[in-house]
């Protein structure tokens, strides 16, 4: 087989990545066996491997990947409604838009993960704080995003719907809308990875909930290979999230 | 197309002096846009009458005002002078008996062949079924048969142009507006889907404006030429084609044809080399000042 066979069939590419993976992780394991690496700082992958059934049997993953994953979808659902409703309202009134854009970028790269002692007080220790985190996180890029994506509408697509006769709302159900997708769908993206990490993070800095505290739990009772085993799940709700989000994209826009 | 039936068709087919004898009537419009150097007045007083179910190719050199001049007549530009009317109807916004085809890329990436063919259709209310067997119609007469359930990301350029051109005939409009549809097609498709437009404009009696760069093209479709002029986009001439129909293909070995030919030729080959020598000057003056 030619490099190009191999570039063009399916199983390949992922036995490569999953290839390169596992080398990744022996290699480590190698390097901390003969001294390189710390082994009281980085456990050895192997007993990480051990851990997964001690974190899974003795301390409920189940329930917390779903009390996560619930915080997370929550929060991804409200950036999605929330941003995307926002960015269409800016994007129609000028003069909102020119006056709010800057703060929403300013806010997107703000470290919004310190006013968690805010919102403590606002929901009390509750899943809502770490949803509401996660949400304040992750709407800025879907805002920015939107309005990127509605803007960029190329002028003749427009004008083919005018010389259509086409009425405002069917002009952006049917054009606009469309047209924006992949790049809203990038924002959305960007939103969750944002949400997903504060999401985790506020649930280890309040010691409430789902992954996050086991984390939190683990780290502080030293049990090394049990924390990495415990981030392998936060990797998990990640990987289903960016399944999920490209399902919808295939399903609201067929290829491009 | 609500208005198709209702607009008047008083006057001589031949009188196209008098304005009420015109189903589109284009009045002393002047155009300016407002650029970093300045204003830029793209079009430039045009005036003319359009009769119904006449073929009016528009010819002139590039960046001369004749997509700005369609896009004013289409109502999608706003703030110029002078006024646009259709059936004696004051045209402010997209005329519904109106139809354009544009000089971009127009497709849209998100639709299939058959989804964009349709999309008029659907705009207009018809049912799924009898709007998709009508676009297989018209995908069939650009020449597009197997490839409905195609994205136009998976076509070629002249393909594309011709999905934008099925499209806006699928909408049957009383009045077509052509900006250089067969730019991105060879020689030959360029000739049969000619032919075909032609015909269907013939069919319809279908009021048909098509630009080109094509002198060949434009004597052997339309009944009158439009030759504008070099910055600013004026009428230089209006000439009319006095050659039979239905014109076949061999009407291009006429001699009147030849005559025609070179005519326009003439007149264009002025434009394009003021615009040339417009631009190169342009470029010096931009090459001295940095
Ligand atoms: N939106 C705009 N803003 C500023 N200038 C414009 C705009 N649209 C067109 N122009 C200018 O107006 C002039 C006419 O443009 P137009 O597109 O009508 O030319 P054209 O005759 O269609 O040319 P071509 O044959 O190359 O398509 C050009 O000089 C162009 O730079
Ligand atoms: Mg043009």
């Amino acid at each position: 087989m030619n490099a190009a066979a191999l570039t063009r069939s399916r199983i390949f590419p992922l036995a490569l990545g999953l290839g390169a993976l596992a080398a990744a992780i022996l290699a480590v394991e190698a390097l901390i066996r003969i001294g390189v690496i710390n082994r009281f700082i980085v456990p050895l992958p192997s007993q990480i491997a051990l851990a997964f059934e001690r974190v899974i049997v003795e301390e409920d993953i189940a329930g917390r990947f779903r009390l996560t994953l619930f915080e997370a979808f929550t929060a991804g659902a409200m950036i999605t409604v929330v941003g995307v409703s926002v960015g269409l309202l800016l994007f129609r009134i000028n003069i909102l838009r020119q006056a709010t854009e800057t703060w929403v970028a300013a806010l997107a790269s703000a470290p919004t993960v310190l006013m968690y002692p805010l919102f403590l007080v606002i929901f009390g220790r509750s899943a809502w704080t770490i949803i509401m985190m996660g949400f304040v996180a992750g709407v800025p890029p879907v805002i920015l995003k939107t309005i990127e994506g509605l803007t960029g509408t190329r002028r003749v697509l427009i004008n083919v719907g005018k010389s259509f006769n086409l009425t405002g709302p069917q002009l952006f159900a049917k054009i606009l809308f469309p047209a924006a997708l992949p790049t809203i769908f990038v924002g959305i993206r960007l939103g969750l990875i944002f949400t997903l990490i504060n999401v985790v993070g506020v649930e280890f800095l309040i010691n409430f909930g789902g992954l996050g505290q086991l984390i939190n739990d683990l780290a502080e009772r030293y049990d090394l290979p049990g924390t990495y085993a415990a981030i392998s799940f936060v990797i998990l709700v990640s990987v289903c999230f960016f399944v999920l989000t490209e399902w919808i994209e295939r399903w609201l826009r067929p290829v491009d | 197309m609500p208005s198709v039936a209702t607009l008047p068709k008083s006057g001589a087919a031949g009188a196209q002096t008098a304005a009420d004898a015109g189903i589109l009537v284009v009045d002393g419009i002047v155009k300016q846009f407002d650029t970093p150097e300045g204003p830029l007045v793209a079009v430039d007083r045009v005036s003319l009458s359009v009769r119904p179910g006449e073929f009016l190719a528009v010819i002139g050199p590039s960046g001369c005002g004749k997509s700005t001049l369609f896009n004013v007549i289409g109502g999608l530009i706003d703030r110029y002078q002078g006024a646009v009317t259709v059936g004696g109807e004051t045209v402010r916004g997209p005329h519904p008996a109106i139809g354009m085809v544009f000089q971009e890329e127009s497709t849209f990436p998100w639709r299939t062949v058959i989804e964009n063919v349709a999309f008029p259709l659907e705009i207009a209310g018809i049912a799924r079924k009898e709007r998709l067997e009508k676009a297989k119609r018209f995908i069939a007469l650009v020449g597009l048969n197997g490839f409905e359930n195609r994205y136009p990301a998976e076509l070629s350029g002249g393909m594309r142009q011709r999905v934008a051109i099925a499209r806006t005939l699928a909408s049957e409009p009383k009045i077509l507006l052509m900006d250089e549809p067969f730019a991105s097609l060879d020689e030959q498709t360029r000739l049969l889907l000619g032919d075909k437009v032609l015909q269907i404009q013939q069919d319809l009696q279908q009021t048909t404006l098509l630009i080109t760069h094509n002198i060949t093209e434009a004597v052997q479709l339309a009944d009158r030429i439009l030759v504008m002029t070099y910055r600013p986009g004026r009428v230089k001439r209006m000439v009319e084609i006095d050659l039979p129909r239905p014109r076949s293909s061999d009407v291009v070995s006429s001699e009147a044809f030849g005559r025609y030919v070179a005519e326009i030729w003439s007149d264009l080959r002025e434009e394009a080399t003021r615009g040339m020598q417009d631009e190169e000057s342009r470029t010096l003056h931009a090459g001295a000042a940095s």
